[in-house]
């Protein structure tokens, strides 16, 4: 399964894309595309200039977390710094 | 004190109202991010994993008290309150908006700050010797021909768009603290037989996946023909650099397809035709900017003080700090205060707000409003009477500034790595943490004396560590993170780079494997010499099998 990520382009906050086209910045509410369709929805996404910069498209498992070969950094991306668990995401301190 | 004329503040006035514009016109839509970004970098606004990343210029990494409390305004209004020095002199805040940034940039104006030259494929920001003025044995201050080289590269038409970055360090000293060995041009400020004083220009270092030391070009370049030689250099690698691979366009490859000696036969002729046309300075010009760098009013000291000296008996942890993290200043009385940013478990580089201001603070009242960076990640106080040091050394103390271990193994550089980078492939600054805890725990790390670990996130070597005593890369291995070990580097006037020891090891394992080379070492030192010298003494296999040994 495939989400798509980018930064918001007011604040770089990493977002990902819901089911009702908005964007988000929890992974958890990012819409899965399938594989085959995910290119299409990418390439949607990327004509939203207005709202978003460097959109691309990122492996998550079943339950919705990154996975595959970029797990580790799309995880860290997600959440923000595992040296500063106070920022970021995971702080709560971006919405 | 080092300030902007009339021509800089207007140049960096209109830069930071003409980003404006573009920042507006890119969040209205009239710009495309392929459009905007060339620009957005033109002004050290980078985009990184969680947020946009702004590079300030720190010139030749000094700093004056006003300016210290403005970045800490900065990273207090509109960051997440701490800053990040670099392992080039200069500030990073990791956390603005992009819709701030032209503010924050207004607001650098106002203090004779900005972000030029901080990104792109320009001529950068000079880098020096963060004792400059101040180290004792200095030849000159190197800051003066920096700032001659600034005032010349900054929007040079011609050389705005090189096949790639260009970095230039200058120094004056004999004990080289501004790496200009693994610079693009290293210069290295000395006298000459008939005591003249001059330029060694070095060319053709440099760091990133392919590591090189740079070759002397010219033994001694008279100091009036700095900026001409300099250009005619630029002019060489401008043209016959390489623009078709990212991977060969930095003048180190140039450099080493063409050898040294044709390359410095290039640059020779290259200058012959333009030596005496007026790109060089006129002297008074030289002295103008000279008057910059003036030296402060110091007082004449005798070179030791009772109160001094009695507090070092009586207080043994203000004794190991003054050891460790001061250094000898060319007035008598005076001392260069270190002030370490690198505590047990802290971030290398980073700073909070209030750190800034107390350092500020501290340096207005002590140190004649003078702070520099350090590539080391690193501030420096230049210059602190003898009899003030106590207080500085408390005052410093209670910000938690006065960790004593300037050039020890937890002075690590490290790149922001995993936890910010985009580029990167692995997580440095935990590996930083973890070193510096264990070595905590174990104790005794004045008595393992000079040793520098220098750890990178990925093959770029922002973290330097080809040049590490013990370098430390990090690799992606099917995502996982790796690490390489390399020994033997060094970035002072001893330069090398760093050989690789082995198979990658765990992030589990790194660090007992550092243990483990600092324990081969100190079972196996003779004299006192240092790590870097007992490698270089024994060569890599036995450090090799005590690294392997265990595992």
């Amino acid at each position: 399964m495939k989400a798509v990520t980018g930064n918001r382009l007011c604040d770089g906050a990493v977002v990902y894309l819901k089911d009702d086209d908005q964007w988000t910045v929890h992974i958890a509410e990012a819409a899965p595309f399938q594989n085959d369709d995910s290119e299409a929805v990418l390439k949607a996404a990327q004509t939203r200039v207005g709202e978003i910069t460097e959109a691309y498209l990122i492996d998550i498992a079943d339950d919705g977390a990154p996975s595959g070969r970029q797990a580790l950094r799309e995880t860290i991306r997600t959440a923000g710094p595992t040296v500063r668990v106070d920022l970021g995401v995971q702080a709560g301190g971006i919405r | 004190m080092y300030r902007y004329d009339e021509f800089d503040a207007t140049m960096v006035a209109e830069r930071a109202a003409q980003f404006r514009g573009q920042v507006a016109r890119r969040l209205s839509g009239e710009l495309t991010e392929d459009e905007f970004k060339p620009l957005r970098l033109m002004n050290g606004l980078y985009l990184q994993l969680h947020a946009y990343m702004l590079r300030v210029a720190v010139p030749y990494g000094t700093l004056s008290s006003r300016q210290m409390r403005k970045l800490a305004h900065i990273a207090r209004t509109y960051d997440k309150g701490y800053g990040h020095f670099t392992t080039r002199q200069n500030i990073q805040f990791n956390w603005p908006a992009l819709v701030d940034v032209p503010d924050i940039l207004d607001e650098l104006a106002s203090v004779e700050m900005h972000a030029i030259q901080t990104s792109g494929n320009c001529i950068r920001n000079v880098t020096s010797d963060q004792y400059a003025g101040a180290a004792a044995g200095e030849v000159e201050d190197p800051r003066i021909w920096s700032e001659v080289i600034r005032q010349w590269s900054t929007f040079h038409p011609e050389f705005s768009f090189l096949p790639r970055k260009f970095k230039i360090a200058v120094t004056a000293s004999d004990t080289d603290r501004a790496a200009v060995k693994v610079h693009d041009i290293g210069l290295r400020i000395h006298k000459n037989a008939q005591g003249e004083i001059g330029f060694e220009v070095i060319v053709g270092g440099g760091l990133g996946r392919t590591p090189y030391i740079g070759h002397t070009i010219r033994n001694f370049l008279p100091k009036a023909h700095l900026l001409s030689y300099l250009e005619a250099i630029l002019r060489v690698y401008n043209l016959e650099g390489r623009r078709d691979n990212l991977y060969k366009a930095r003048i180190k490859i140039l450099l080493n397809v063409e050898g040294a000696e044709k390359f410095a036969t290039m640059v020779e002729k290259e200058w012959a035709a333009i030596r005496d046309s007026d790109v060089d300075l006129p002297a008074e010009e030289i002295a103008r900017i000279r008057d910059y760098f003036a030296l402060p009013d110091f007082e004449d000291l005798s070179a030791t003080d009772d109160a001094f000296e009695k507090a070092r008996t009586k207080d043994k942890d203000f004794a190991r700090w003054v050891r460790i993290n001061t250094a000898a200043h060319k007035r008598s009385g005076y001392s260069i205060v270190n002030i370490s940013l690198k505590p047990v478990s802290g971030i290398p580089g980073d700073i909070s707000d209030t750190q800034m201001e107390a350092v500020a603070g501290i340096a207005e009242q002590y140190s004649f409003d003078e702070i520099r960076a350090t590539h080391e990640q690193n501030l420096v106080l230049p210059h602190v009477r003898q009899d003030d040091l106590y207080a500085v050394w408390k005052a410093l103390d209670a910000h938690g500034l006065a960790t004593a271990n300037i050039g020890l193994v937890s002075d690590i550089i490290a790149c922001p790595g995993l936890d910010y980078c985009a580029l990167a492939n692995t997580r440095s600054i935990p590996i930083a943490q973890r070193i510096s805890e264990r070595f905590a725990a174990l104790g005794g790390e004045e008595e393992i004396g000079e040793l520098k670990i220098k750890i990178s996130g990925c093959i770029n070597a922002c973290g330097h560590h080809h040049v590490g005593h013990i370098g430390i890369l990090g690799v992606d291995k099917k995502g996982e993170e790796f690490y390489q070990i390399t020994l033997g580097g060094s970035g002072a006037e001893d330069a090398s780079i760093g050989e690789i020891v082995g198979r990658g090891l765990s992030s589990g394992d790194v660090v007992d494997a550092v243990e483990q080379l600092v324990q081969f070492y100190l079972k196996t030192r003779q004299n006192k010499e240092r790590f870097l010298d007992t490698y270089r003494r024994l060569g890599a296999e036995p450090f090799k099998e005590a690294l392997y040994a265990a595992a």
